[in-house]
């Protein structure tokens, strides 16, 4: 039986003002996965936020989704993204629980499975960044609009041991 | 460390049947919820989420499979389906659906948005699996919630059980 908590908060942001991002830095290794919950909204609809590893900017990124919109289902993919995605289309108050397993280990590819609810579209997803290095600093920005004030985004840590 | 993630309460349903599963005087010390629950009613009719005993303002979209294409409908202004899926009594006997629904914020002076996975299985004519965005537009904090029937009851060994989370 491991002794102490296997879920565990390691940071939370609150916006006290409409911002183009929010990071979390010096994630430590020593949980076995991660889970980012965000509760938010952008200033403007039509877009969705967008998330990169260790401020990785190159095309190193690749998803693919599966959503509704409340009369169809459909399913897309896109290849060699200079982000992840999170989130999707939406101007009203949204969440998305991403989960990123093995997150700091320095041999595999890094693969993250979110759900993402907006006032549009439900969403089932799956992140790829191919990159060995551990994951250190998650960034969560948007194409062009703000994060409203009020938005929450908390950074917990699992421990398998 | 605090503890992260806690139980607020827990609810099985007895030998009579229950009309509603209620989560009452929810605590606002904890930064989200989550309500596991496992259910099956006793007719074929509609089910409901209710906040706070709110009928109004809510909406959502629900991307489904149960064999085939996957499809997406909408849920009601009322709460109708965005609760996740019970089984009911055109299922096989003794089967119970499960369903998550993680409430981020719910203390918040936002509107409050919700995640629903749900999935019923039953060896025979029905099989869902489902994938829910709520949006319950209303700013005011979460300090009750409801799995409640148009009609009918909640049949006896249904359970649902409330966590806190607590971002820090």
């Amino acid at each position: 039986m491991p002794a102490g908590p296997t879920y565990e908060p390691i940071a939370t942001q609150t916006l006290g003002s409409d911002a183009a991002s929010v990071t979390f830095s010096s994630i430590p290794s020593t949980y076995t996965d991660l889970v980012l919950v965000s509760d938010y909204r952008l200033n403007t609809g039509d877009n969705f936020l967008i998330l990169r590893f260790n401020s990785d900017t190159g095309s190193n990124y690749s998803f693919t989704n599966l959503y509704g919109e409340g009369t169809a289902a459909a399913s897309d993919r896109s290849s060699n993204q200079t982000s992840a995605r999170i989130g999707f289309y939406g101007s009203a108050q949204s969440n998305s629980i991403v989960s990123i397993m093995n997150y700091s280990n320095a041999t595999t590819y890094k693969t993250a499975v979110s759900r993402d609810n907006t006032n549009t579209y439900v969403v089932s997803r799956v992140n790829l960044w191919r990159s060995t290095s551990a994951i250190n600093s998650i960034v969560i920005t948007t194409a062009s609009p703000n994060i409203t004030s009020g938005s929450t985004f908390t950074l917990y840590g699992i421990k398998a041991a | 460390m605090a503890t992260t993630f806690t139980k607020i309460a827990a609810v099985t349903v007895g030998s009579g049947g229950a009309a509603s599963i209620a989560f009452t005087s929810i605590p606002s010390t904890y930064t989200d919820l989550v309500l596991k629950w496992s259910g099956r009613i006793d007719n074929n009719n509609d089910f409901f989420i209710k906040f706070n005993s709110s009928t109004t303002n809510y909406s959502g979209k629900i991307l489904y499979a149960n064999s085939g294409s996957a499809n997406s409908f909408n849920g009601g202004t009322d709460g109708k389906y965005l609760s996740g899926w019970p089984d009911q009594s055109a299922n096989t006997a003794n089967v119970f659906s499960n369903n998550e629904i993680y409430i981020p914020n719910y203390g918040s002076s936002n509107n409050k948005s919700f995640s629903v996975d749900t999935v019923k299985e039953d060896n025979s004519t029905d099989w869902f699996v489902g994938l829910l965005a709520g949006l319950w537009s209303d700013t005011t904090a979460i300090n009750a919630v409801t799995l409640t029937l148009v009609s009918g009851s909640f049949v006896q060994y249904s359970t649902a059980v409330l966590y806190g989370i607590k971002n820090s």
